[in-house]
């Protein structure tokens, strides 16, 4: 609890900088901002500091916090437990196919919605947006006796295909249609003798590329780091995802704990260097839906 | 028009829009139905089912250990809320006010959490939180402190642990929400609360927040739910104990509802019944939510009012008339 007081005196001395301080709002603001940036930072830290620990400097006391030289063999342990490509693939094939299937799904759905005036199409989207409000949870148990019945367990098909249904980014392909696409493109595409598959595909589909990376994004970063599912779905080692994997390596016959935080560094690393690479899209496609234009 | 010639003119937006429908009713209709159908019935996966009428609700509503999970799942909910709102606010506030920059750095930090897996990071957290060796304990004891035992001892303190981590994920998800929506306020109503003299605090509380309040009720309906379905973090702190650790101090819901079946247990009806409790409940909150921070001053509000009032006199008009 002395950390709260801690955290509670530093809070204490910014205010009193603030105050007296010529310039001091801006210096204690800046505090507040790096205090909180290195907190968020701290447990990425200490995973890669981890990594490079045996599992014994890991349980010493005081903690080691700068990096170690065990890294070598922390490898070779891991690469002896698990089999880290094969999840990395399983992880790949769940998550590309899910995201592909989706992409495609939706944005036909969304374009459909926005641009052809059809009988019914109030109605069908009513349905569509009250779809939305029903959380999965309700399902859940039914959901893992098909999958049994199907005998889709063990399967990647299980993971790929029920959630294709996305009642979300139909909308979201709506929404982007009714901006972005103007009528006239799709008249003057028509006259030109274009079949609608092709319309879609060599003139809409260009245009709908942003929305497609928000969205697949979003889906992406879903998928890749979703554990209930697959923990119900994928039992046996050989289809096991990333999480599934490392879930796998903490055993009741002592857990290499070096080994388990280079696995979790291997894990993390590919999707926050693709974050850290275009972190405006990242943000924009995983608060989609928040900010409505 | 024809049936006919309507389906041939409009068959390809009906062929694009028809795999979400097929989908929807195989993998989201049909489990939600069957879910409550089954949860009237005992039934272990193999053998006959067995109607047993509202047996499965009220066995779940004696069972203490059900309540142990609502009341983890509630304050873990509820407290974390506290940091991850007024924390999410006050830091959008502060980058969208012109004295600091770097706003894409910060950004992009607080955001980290949100895209990276929470069973890796729930590892290590395990490993900060430890007793003996964690880095937390650690700072304590440079404080002066003594050694807090997080995870272990009576159990309590798991779900401290829980909301540690729950607030760290997502602040920066609620903050980038807020952000933008603060961006999206026209700078005119700024500068207007500028000349008129008004300080920080009254643009946060008179401008900033009555303006945010619908990305406000929206990121707290999105927690809802995902304080319902609060597993992998509390699950991973625990060693994957199914019971939550010590003393069930880490026992969410979703952890009870899925050792009912199918990991576990294989009492499929009253992990359905369980199922459609908690649905009811994030419905119900979420309804409140809505229903609470609605205006009752707001123009919008007292026209869709009123007219709702018509329509219902003009039923019941319609009514008296046909009896008559």
């Amino acid at each position: 609890m002395r950390l709260l007081l801690f955290f509670l005196l530093i809070a204490a001395i910014l205010v009193l900088i603030a105050r007296f301080v010529p310039k001091g709002k801006t210096i204690s603001l800046y505090a507040v901002l790096i205090v909180i940036a290195v907190i968020m930072l701290l447990p990425f830290y200490m995973m890669f500091i981890m990594s490079t620990h045996s599992t014994a400097e890991i349980f010493s006391f005081p903690p080691y916090v700068t990096f170690g030289d065990k890294l070598i063999q922390n490898f070779k342990s891991m690469n002896e437990s698990v089999n880290f490509l094969r999840s990395f693939r399983n992880s790949c094939i769940v998550t590309f196919g899910n995201v592909a299937l989706v992409l495609f799904f939706c944005s036909i759905g969304g374009y459909a919605f926005s641009v052809y005036n059809f009988p019914g199409r109030e109605p069908l989207f009513a349905i569509l947006l009250a779809t939305m409000m029903i959380p999965s949870t309700a399902g859940i148990i039914p959901w893992y006796i098909m999958m049994s019945k199907f005998s889709w367990v063990n399967t990647f098909r299980a993971l790929i295909i029920p959630n294709c249904a996305n009642a979300f980014g139909i909308y979201w392909f709506r929404q982007y249609c009714k901006n972005n696409v103007p009528t006239t493109l799709i008249e003057a595409a028509r006259l030109d003798g274009c079949s609608e598959w092709t319309i879609f595909f060599r003139v809409i589909a260009p245009i709908l590329l942003p929305a497609y990376a928000s969205l697949g994004i979003m889906q992406f970063v879903n998928v890749w780091n979703d554990f209930m599912q697959p923990m119900m779905i994928l039992k046996s080692p050989n289809v096991q995802t990333l999480p599934l994997m490392l879930r796998s390596m903490v055993s009741d016959r002592g857990t290499d704990y070096g080994a388990m935080m280079l696995a979790s560094t291997c894990a993390v690393l590919p999707i926050l260097i693709a974050f850290l690479s275009a972190s405006k899209y990242f943000m924009s496609g995983l608060t989609a839906g928040a900010v409505k234009e | 028009m024809s049936f006919k010639e309507t389906w041939k003119k409009y068959k390809v937006a009906y062929v694009y829009i028809a795999p979400f429908y097929i989908l929807f009713a195989i993998f989201g209709l049909f489990p939600i139905v069957y879910g409550f159908f089954l949860s009237f019935f005992r039934w272990d996966g193999l053998s006959a089912m067995h109607f047993v009428g509202l047996t499965n609700y009220i066995n779940v509503f004696k069972d203490p250990l059900f309540w142990t999970a609502l009341k983890n799942t509630l304050v873990i909910g509820i407290i974390a809320h506290i940091p991850i709102l007024l924390g999410g606010l006050a830091l959008a506030f502060i980058l969208n006010s012109k004295l600091v920059h770097g706003e894409n750095i910060f950004k992009t930090i607080y955001f980290m959490p949100m895209v990276t897996s929470s069973v890796a990071i729930s590892i290590v957290f395990q490993q900060m939180f430890g007793n003996n060796y964690g880095v937390i304990n650690w700072f304590e004891t440079l404080l002066g402190g003594d050694k807090i035992n997080w995870l272990g001892g009576d159990g309590s303190l798991i779900k401290a642990a829980v909301i540690v981590m729950f607030a760290w994920k997502w602040v920066g998800w609620n903050m980038v929400i807020y952000l933008a929506g603060m961006q999206g306020i026209s700078n005119d109503i700024y500068e207007a609360a500028e000349i008129d003299g008004a300080t920080q605090p009254q643009v946060m509380f008179r401008i900033c927040i009555p303006l945010l309040k619908p990305i406000i009720i929206f990121t707290m309906v999105q927690s809802t739910i995902g304080m319902f379905n609060l597993f992998t973090e509390p699950f991973m702190l625990t060693n994957q104990n199914w019971q939550g650790g010590i003393n069930n101090g880490g026992l969410t819901l979703m952890i009870y509802l899925l050792n009912k079946a199918p990991q576990g247990g294989n009492l499929y009806g009253y992990a359905s019944s369980v199922a459609y409790i908690i649905t009811l409940m994030i419905v119900a909150i979420s309804t409140a939510i809505n229903k609470a921070s609605q205006d009752k001053s707001d123009p919008d509000y007292i026209q869709s009012e009123a007219e709702k009032r018509q329509r219902r006199e003009q039923r019941k008009q319609a009514k008296q008339q046909r009896r008559a």
